[in-house]
Formats: C-alpha cells, structure tokens, sequence
C-alpha cells in the first residue's frame, strides 16, 4: 500500500458507512485549529490541531459516546458542533442543513432551539445571578415561545417534574441546590426549548458516582420520553460504555476508532482503544479472563508539533516502520467498525 | 470485563431525590454579613452617610448664608457666633462647609458615574468581542493612560471656563481608562464560563448576554472602583480647586476654602480656617476608602465567612 492512497479522504469509506435512515448529523473532515501567536506582532507561528479532520455519523435516537483522554479535542470537537468554536474546515450537516458557515442569525430558529448541550461544571454553568425560574424563563422568551408569562412557567413547572426536581424551587438560586440537583436544572435548561439533539460534554464527571447513576438514568429516561439524541463527551469508559449505543475513541485530535458499543468494548481493534481500555480497573470474578494490561510509554505529544504519520506513532506498541509516513484514514474494517489503524490495510 | 460502577448502575434509583432546599441565606445577605462583619467599613459607611446627609440638607442645616460676609468678623475663632469662625471676608466656615460639601460630592459622585459608564461600555466590547476590536481599544486606553493626566486637566481647564460641568466633565473623560481594564479583565473571563456559553447555546443575544449575564455578574469590582474613585476625584477637585483652576469663587468647595487659607498670615494666625475644609477631605476620602474596602471583601466570593 503506498502512502497516496493513505491519504485519500473518506470517500471509500462514505458508501459504507450509509445506513438505512437519515443521520440527524453527519460531520464531514472537521477541523479546528487554534493559531498560536508569539512575539510583539502577534504572528501566528503554529496551529494548536485541537480538532483535526474528523469524520462520523449520529443516527437520529441514538447516543454516540466519544472518549479519550484530556486535552484529546473531545470538548473542542462537541463545542464546534454548535459553532461555539468555530470550525476551520469541514462541515457539519444537522437535518440536511449545513450549518458550519451559518450566521448567528440563521443558527439561532434551527441550531439554536434544536442542538443543545449540558455543561460539565454544575456550579460554573448556572449563573449565579439567575433563580432558577429565570434561568429557564430567558431562552422561552428569546424564542418568543409560548405566548405568556402564565403559558411559560407552567412549561418550566413541568419541566422542572420532567428532571425530578419540585417546582417550588422556581425562585431558588444556583447556590442554594446540590451538585446533582444544579445538574438536573442543567439538563431541565437544554430540554426547555424542546431539542433533538443533546450534547453531554462530561456530564457528569464532576459528580460523585451515586450521584452520575441518578443523572445518568434521568439522561436515559429523557432520551425515550423525548426522541432525544445523545452525543455523551466523557473521559469514563464505564460511563460511556454504560449509556452508548456507540463509541468512537478520540486521540490528540483525531478519531482513531468509532464502532458498536458491544464490539469495541469486547473486541477493539486500535492499539490505542486496546491500551486504554486495558487500563480500566476490573474487579475480577472467579474464572474470568483478565485483559492483559497495555501501558503506553511517554506522554501524549504536544498537539502543536504534532507527529508525522500516525498521530500514535510515538507511543504505539504495534508500530510500523510506514506508521511515521503515511495518515492512516478511519476505513470501515468490519460492518459498522471503524478503524484508523495501519494494522487493518 | 466487570466493570465497578456497574453495580449503581443497575440499582435503579427513584428519579424524585428527596431535594427538600435548605433555608439558605440569599446572596445579599451573605454579603451584608461579611461587610458588617468589617468595622472600618461600618465606620466610614456611617460617616459617609452623615456627610451626604448634611449637604443634601445643607440649607436647611447651615446657620447662615455662606456667601454673607460680614468683614467686621473677618477669621473669627471658634465660637458662639460662629461655631467653626469665619474666613478673611467674615462668612462663616461651617455654612460654607455645609455647601461646599454639595459641590465636592457632586463632582465626585457626577464625574465617577460617568467614567464608569464610559469605562464599563469600553471594557466590556473589547473584552466580550476580544480580537482585533479589543487591541485597539486596549491600545487607546494606553495612550489615554500615557497623558500626563494633571498638566491636560490643567490646560483643559484654563482652556475652558473652569466651571462645575467643565469639571465633572474632564474628570470623566481621563478617569475611566482603569475601570475599562478592570470590566474588560472580567468580561474576557466571564465571556467562556459555562453560564454564558450556554446562554450561546441557547440563543440568547450578545446585547442580553453582556448586560443581563456578565454584566451582573462583574458589578462587584465596577461598585468597588466607583467607591474607591470617588474619593480620588474629590482629591483631585481639591487639588485644582486648591490651584485655582477648579470651582471659582464665591462658591464653596472645600478645595478653594484652602486655597483662600493658603495666605501665611492667615496660616499662622487663624488655624481653624484651613483645618476644617482640610478635615471635611480627609475624613470623606477616608470615608470612601473603607466602604471601597468593604465592599471588596463583601464581593470577593473567595473570603466565605
């Protein structure tokens, strides 16, 4: 195989990787590149690739997990959807709309009632200076839905049951709740304007672990309630595993594996998805089968001076002599399983 | 693989967590706690409230009209005809610091209003936007900042009639470049905290997410300067008022009742003269200082009682 072929886009892979209904996103080469600027007149001498050609798919009803470790460009990649990075290159389709090169004004009747996101950071996503009720009142009248003030705040009353919370705590103040609790008005908040696609950006990272069961079965309650789709952010893989429907693994920028829960669990085929998923602590019953622990030398590399080939060259166990040439491209190895690996040419 | 986590998983709780909310203080309360909580603070808000009283009640407080002169009782001491005496044109010195008192606080209060709306819309476009508008509006404060500030404030006024509104005026347009740092320092952090991004998420504009979300939520440190800058401006209006440049007589300003004490002989002969518009300054710009302090301990999230 020589290199040119490598680098060739996605194409080959577009035909398979159709499937029967409409995605309600398709995301096609996504880049986002942040300039690092030095010196007194501010040149640009490099690009951060914090997001770096990325291509995938989100059927509609589904959730789509996407991990890797911190600083891999999960975060920056979820933002960019909705255009609160701005996206370098590519192009991002929701509904048939393409939505990258938008103006704020044509973004705010589709992607901004139809995407929303729930935040990481309980405390640092509710502004402090807001009750709860106007919190959830602000965007209903941005919207110029439901026409009254009596129509709107029946809706947040019911919204506010829909999360478990009581609707007594309309006039409540973020600091007056719980982790958990400002998490539910969180997620009460990216419900209210009705949306078909949530994104979870960590969403519950900074929870203790009763807490994420409680938040994580309310995600999952909501998702049937409303039709909703998922795309769940998350450095767990337990979290993730237990909420996707499929996982697609992220490293310094790029998506290097995107394929069935059940499958890439059990069966994954990247180095890198290998290493990281041996690298969860198990708890060992009698007569399983322990998964050999693969630890991955060095740290991840700076995601300025990023590695030629394949970005994993550097810390890959398995690598190959071309691996620090060629770019591997993300090609369908199995139905439904998706792999950037030189291993699977 | 066996994974910890899974076993809450699977142990379904019920959605309705009991989420009875505490009776928690409100926000201002915490607030009003820890400002009570700092003597200093008390005492200057105390005395602050005093003197802002007195000259909104000025005419009704004051024991006579302070421009009568009466020249027989020219730098009267202390007494019972004139409880603080009277200047060198025989008016009495507590009814000319009562209204002297209106014209400072009003400069004060007048020309910090200003420099903060001025200082507040800078700061929070360049801050909220950032980029090239927030370099060059950056750049401008700099150059505003490089002026040597008294020598223009001195020409500016001989330029101009040195009148109450010239004044105000020019103190607001060379006071507000720290208040523009200041507001564009919060805005530039507050702009990507998770509150305001999804307010973005939501759709809500740009003009309601900078007055309504960040806004509110840096109007600690603006309150703060504007305390802190009033109490500069008086400083400064005493200054030129001092230099003759500020409030022309006969109205009374604290300053220009220094400036006409500045005379060796009255100095060394009548000390009651200089030492009570000299007191009133001392005591108000204290004053404004440790409410200023206060305040910034009351806002300051981090200092939880």
């Amino acid at each position: 195989m020589n290199s040119t072929q490598l680098l060739q886009p996605m194409e080959q892979t577009e035909s398979a990787n159709k499937i029967p209904v409409e995605p309600i996103l398709k995301v096609k080469n996504l880049k986002v590149h942040f300039p690092v600027k030095a010196g007194i007149m501010q040149r640009t001498t490099g690009y951060v690739k914090a997001v770096d050609d990325i291509s995938f798919h989100v059927k509609r009803g589904e959730t789509l997990g996407i991990v890797g470790e911190s600083g891999c460009g999960k975060s920056t990649m979820g933002r960019s959807l909705i255009r609160l990075n701005e996206p370098t290159e590519g192009s991002i389709i929701f509904n048939g709309n393409d939505i990258t090169a938008m103006s704020e004004k044509e973004l705010r009747p589709l992607i901004r009632r139809k995407i929303q996101m729930v935040f990481q950071d309980p405390y640092a996503s509710l502004n402090p200076r807001k009750s709860l009720g106007n919190t959830l009142n602000e965007p209903l009248r941005a919207h110029n839905l439901h026409g009254n003030q009596r129509e709107r705040d029946e809706r947040i009353k019911e919204l506010l049951n829909v999360v478990g919370l009581h609707s007594s705590s309309m006039n409540h103040y973020p600091h007056e709740f719980s982790g958990g609790q400002r998490q539910r008005i969180g997620i009460a908040r990216a419900l209210v304007l009705n949306p078909d696609l949530i994104i979870a950006d960590e969403a519950v990272s900074a929870l203790d672990v009763s807490i994420q069961a409680q938040i994580i079965n309310l995600l999952e309650d909501l998702q049937e309630q409303f039709d909703l789709t998922y795309i769940f952010i998350s450095h767990d893989l337990s979290v993730v595993r237990h909420i996707a429907d499929r996982v697609g693994v992220m490293y310094l920028g790029k998506l290097v594996e995107l394929a069935d829960k059940a499958e890439l669990y059990v069966e994954p085929l990247h180095p890198y998805t290998k290493a990281l998923l041996s690298a969860v602590p198990s708890i060992r019953s009698k007569g399983a089968q322990t998964r050999e622990r693969i630890v991955l030398k060095g740290d991840i590399p700076s995601s300025i001076n990023q590695p030629s080939g394949c970005v994993f060259h550097t810390r890959c166990p398995v690598r190959m002599e071309h691996c620090k040439v060629a770019i591997p491209t993300l090609k369908e190895v199995k139905p439904g399983h998706f792999v950037a690996c030189h291993l699977y040419d | 693989m066996t994974l910890p986590n899974q076993v809450e998983f699977t142990n379904r709780p019920t959605l309705l967590e009991d989420h009875q909310l505490q009776p928690h203080d409100s926000i201002w309360r915490v607030m009003l706690r820890k400002y009570m909580s700092n003597k200093l603070a008390v005492i200057g808000a105390i005395l602050l409230f005093i003197i802002i009283g007195s000259a909104l009640f000025a005419p009704w407080l004051a024991p006579q009209d302070p421009s009568k002169q009466v020249l027989l009782d020219k730098l009267s001491p202390p007494g019972d005809k004139y409880i603080l005496g009277a200047d060198n044109l025989g008016r009495d010195t507590l009814s000319r610091l009562l209204y002297g008192a209106r014209v400072s606080l009003l400069v004060g209060f007048a020309s910090v209003a200003g420099s903060i709306f001025i200082g507040t819309v800078i700061g929070a476009v360049a801050g909220y936007y950032g980029g090239k508008l927030d370099a060059v509006l950056m750049r401008f404060v700099d150059a505003v900042i490089s002026f040597p500030s008294l020598f223009l404030l001195i020409t500016l006024v001989t330029i101009f009639e040195p009148s109450l509104m010239t004044l105000i005026a020019v103190f607001a347009i060379f006071g507000w470049t720290g208040t523009a740092r200041l507001v564009r320092g919060e805005f530039l952090s507050l702009r990507s905290a998770e509150f305001v991004l999804a307010a973005r998420t939501l759709g809500i504009r740009n003009s309601r997410i900078i007055f309504s979300h960040i806004l509110s939520n840096a109007m600690g440190p603006i309150i703060v300067s504007a305390t802190l800058g009033i109490g500069g401006v008086i400083l400064a209006e005493a200054a030129l008022s001092y230099l003759g440049l500020g409030i022309q007589p006969p109205i009374p300003s604290w300053g220009n009742m220094l400036q006409s004490a500045q005379n060796p002989q009255v100095m060394l002969g009548a000390w009651w003269y200089p030492l009570f518009p000299g007191f009133m300054i001392l005591i108000t710009v204290l004053a404004f200082n440790f409410v200023g302090d206060g305040l910034r301990d009351a806002f300051d999230p981090k200092i939880n009682d």
